[in-house]
């Protein structure tokens, strides 16, 4: 168990280093001056010029690396070529929307997947099955910027129970989640419909395996032999979803957002990138890549507590 | 008590209108095995699976299961789930698959305590630990925190065995509960359950296909075919009367014995020249030195050209990576494999002028084939190791000179696999290794998954084939009678060495290593008596 942790600390490590470089180089070749951009068409070349130095766009390349890597470890992650601002903290506002958001969408997908799935595999083939299938097909269908402003629409407009935007701050943590609500629902509902299929395929394959007709044979009930030895063995694949999904509602809310005015960090990616502003597009999709990574590596870890195969095996 | 422990009288079982089991009665008295024995598809698992009412749901089921004088057609299925388990137990065939790969041994075993009685989980997993040491499988070596895939395919069957026991059932069922296993664990596992059935006083319903298995175990023997016992009588009593055809039929076909050509004198054709392999075994921590395992140590053997040489051994000896070896598929670590004096594999990748010469055929008749392809681009497939295959006519002419020479008709050509049955597609296994006429073709295995009767049919078309087209087989099997019917010179390996070898009859008449006499010995029997079986 502890090589396999080990084993899986190293490629995380690595990985980092080499997105890491990527990213940098990316965003480096991308066309287009941050300076020149500030400034506008008709900017003085030696205003440009000071610009650049000012920004610390005049140095090598590598150092220029070297810096910005050396920042983000001690989380100085330098500062907005255009708000002239700490990116950390623009992070960390962005953050407070963005992870609560993404932890709340993932949480209402996961409680409706769960028992879904297993419904509709415990019963295939009858009406609750054909059901849940016909609905995991709507959910996958319906565009989710849509079903926002329909739910927009009869929560916030007509039933005036939620807001149908923007969002208030922390200071009152229960304002704060009824922001959330609307927005979270929306972002979880293909999830959902997408986690309840897997789950369900899952565990009909697992249901077609020897050691559930074993477990028949001592006497379990269907119902007895599916929760006990089914669900566990069913996991690795709904793992794999929700670890996917995660590092997904992360970033790629950005519609969802918009829709409701959110200031997250998907919008915060979007302005960066049409104000030109580099260093900050670096950052956050640094900070998005090392999200996807850790996920994957908490997932990697789940996978081994699930199954005790996997303990020992590179 | 009065009359029998399980009384199962007039069962029939249709689905959908398909008659599967037809007027099935039997009766097991305590402390007595019976067997059951037939073929695929005879009815056999049917009959078990209604004794412990698991049959699919869509079944329609006639007749009685009387157990211990209540007739378990009128239990709900509720009362069913207290009798599985509790009063009837069952052991299946497959040992690497019937255990949850996810919870320890201890668990699953004090799960069938757990659910029938009222003790705690630490009470239920002492029991669970006599239990397992009742199976042979003690403390010190096999703690209840151990997972299945931590043990040995015997091992395992032990715990679907103390599973099956923990709560001293009336009724123990086991389907083919050897068949998977290696004939040294088999015999094990057979007295284990031989002395269960006698200390605890269970009935055991054991069901298998191998007559050779029970003849020395069970105490009667009934005989099913197409869903009906043809014939049933005291073990000793049924081979030498064997009344109904299909007995003796069967009895027959398990001892077959075909008709070799001479061995000739030839020149050796394949050499393996003090062979080795290893695979890379996991590092202990990321640092480390990768540690190596050798699975074929310094092996050397010849086959001449027509000689027909078996490979036995259990699983886990080597012979898999030695056949891969051979095939150029892998490899090697040490030492020098070549046909006819080309090298297999050479300079990094198999050689494709040998490859052509070495055809092979698998153990699986279903898996092998890509379902959506016809038999004519199926038996083919080997073309593509040939520097210009044969077009239009010339093709027509090969796919259909293959076919006939396997038994099937050339109008099979445009057909799908699943339009023909194991044996048969074993004969197109084997068409396909003949089309683009190897020297020497490998088989792993390859009568294995067949019934007996199939099976002596395949292994009589692989003489002729030999005598026809003077081919060389390697003939890998772990089914020592095979072995001794099909091939001149035996190969025992063991722990990646090969620790005897000799004329076939020799080796089996005097065995010389303590290895080859262990698995002689453990290697069921026929009893000599009866039919032509002498």
């Amino acid at each position: 168990m502890l090589a396999y942790l080990l084993r899986r600390l190293i490629a995380l490590v690595l990985s980092l280093a080499v997105a890491s470089v990527v990213i940098f180089l990316v965003v480096e070749v991308a066309p287009g001056d941050p300076a020149s951009y500030m400034l506008g068409i008709n900017a003085q070349p030696d205003t440009v010029a000071a610009l650049r130095s000012e920004l610390g766009l005049d140095v090598p390349k590598v150092q220029r690396y070297l810096t910005w890597v050396g920042g983000m470890l001690s989380g100085d992650f330098g500062t907005s070529y255009t708000y002239r601002t700490p990116i950390s903290e623009m992070i960390a506002d962005r953050l407070w929307i963005s992870l609560p958001l993404a932890l709340l969408a993932l949480l209402l997908s996961t409680l409706i997947a769960f028992p879904a799935g297993l419904i509709a595999a415990a019963r295939r083939g009858q009406g609750s099955d054909v059901g849940v299938m016909a609905a995991t097909q709507l959910g996958v269908a319906i565009p989710n910027f849509w079903f926002a402003m329909l739910l927009v629409a009869l929560f916030a407009i007509k039933l005036r129970w939620f807001p149908s935007g923007g969002f208030p701050g922390w200071d009152d943590p229960l304002k704060a989640l009824k922001a959330l609500t609307l927005p979270a629902i929306a972002l979880a509902l293909p999830q959902a419909a997408i986690l309840t299929r897997v789950m369900r395929s899952s565990l009909i394959d697992i249901m077609g395996e020897d050691f559930m007709r074993t477990a028949r044979a001592k006497g379990l009930s269907r119902r007895q032999a599916l929760w006990h030895h089914g669900v566990r063995n069913a996991l690795i694949p709904v793992l794999t979803i929700i670890g996917l999904q995660f590092s997904f509602l992360l970033a790629g809310a950005i519609i969802i957002e918009q829709v409701f005015f959110l200031p997250g960090l998907g919008r915060l990616v979007f302005q960066s990138i049409t104000q030109r502003d580099l260093i900050v597009v670096e950052s956050v999709v640094m900070l998005l890549v090392f999200a996807v990574i850790t996920v994957n590596f908490a997932v990697d870890m789940a996978y081994a507590i699930a199954d005790p195969r996997l303990r020992r095996r590179a | 008590m009065t009359g029998p422990l399980l009384d199962i009288r007039d069962l029939s079982v249709a689905i959908k209108g398909t008659q599967i089991l037809r007027d099935v009665s039997l009766k097991i008295e305590e402390g007595e095995i019976v067997a059951l024995t037939g073929e695929s598809g005879s009815g056999k698992s049917m009959t078990a699976l209604a004794t412990i009412g698991l049959l699919p749901q869509s079944v329609e089921v006639s007749g009685h299961l009387v157990l211990d004088g209540q007739d378990l057609g009128t239990l709900s299925e509720r009362q069913l789930c207290d009798i599985r388990g509790r009063a009837i137990g069952m052991v299946f065939q497959e040992p690497m698959t019937a255990l949850n790969p996810v919870q320890t041994i201890g668990a699953q075993v004090a799960e069938t305590i757990l659910i029938h009685t009222k003790t705690t989980r630490k009470e239920a997993e002492i029991r669970a630990r006599t239990v397992l040491e009742r199976v042979g499988l003690p403390a010190d070596r096999f703690p209840l925190g151990r997972y299945p895939h931590e043990l040995s395919g015997g091992q395992r069957q032990r715990v679907v065995i103390a599973m099956a026991i923990a709560l001293r059932p009336r009724l123990l069922i086991a389907d083919e509960p050897t068949t998977a296993l290696d004939v040294t664990t088999q015999a094990q596992i057979l007295e284990l359950l031989r002395d269960l059935t006698r200390t605890e006083g269970m009935g055991l319903m054991m069901i298998t296909h191998d007559l050779a298995v029970v003849s020395d175990l069970a105490d009667r023997i009934a005989v099913m075919k197409n869903g009906e016992i043809v014939e049933q009588a005291p073990t000793r009593q049924l081979f030498e009367q064997m009344s109904h055809p299909y007995t003796k039929a069967l009895f027959e076909a398990s001892q077959h014995q075909a008709d070799l050509p001479q061995a000739q004198c030839a020149p050796p054709l394949l050499r393996v020249q003090d062979v080795a392999r290893d695979y890379p075994l996991p590092r202990r921590h990321p640092f480390a030195k990768r540690p190596y395992f050798r699975a074929v140590k310094g092996v050397r053997f010849d086959i001449n050209h027509g000689e027909r040489v078996g490979l036995v051994g259990e699983s886990g000896c080597g012979k898999s990576t030695l056949t891969r070896a051979i095939l150029g598929l892998d490899p090697v670590s040490a030492g020098q494999i070549t046909l006819d004096g080309d090298p297999v594999y050479s300079s990094g990748q198999p050689n494709p002028m040998v490859q052509r010469q070495i055809q092979v055929v698998f153990q699986d008749p279903y898996g092998s084939f890509n379902p959506r392809h016809t038999v004519a681009r199926l038996i083919t497939e080997p073309f593509h190791l040939l520097p210009d295959p044969p077009q239009g006519a010339a093709r027509s002419d090969a796919i259909a000179e293959a076919l006939t020479a396997v038994g099937l008709s050339p109008d099979d050509a445009a057909k799908y696999p699943h339009a023909f049955s194991g044996g048969q597609r074993q004969r197109l296994a084997i068409a396909r290794a003949l089309i683009i006429k190897p020297k020497l073709i490998v088989f792993d295995e390859a009568v294995s998954a067949l019934d007996v009767r199939v099976r002596a049919q395949i292994l009589d078309l692989m003489a002729d084939l030999s005598r026809h087209y003077g081919l060389a087989y390697l003939f890998i099997s772990h089914d020592l009678g095979v072995v001794r019917s099909i091939t001149d010179r035996v190969l025992v390996m063991q722990h990646g060495a090969i620790v005897e070898q000799g004329k076939t009859a020799e080796v089996f008449e005097h065995p010389n290593h303590p290895y080859t006499r262990a698995l002689m010995d453990a290697a069921p029997k026929l009893p000599r008596i009866g039919g032509n079986g002498a």
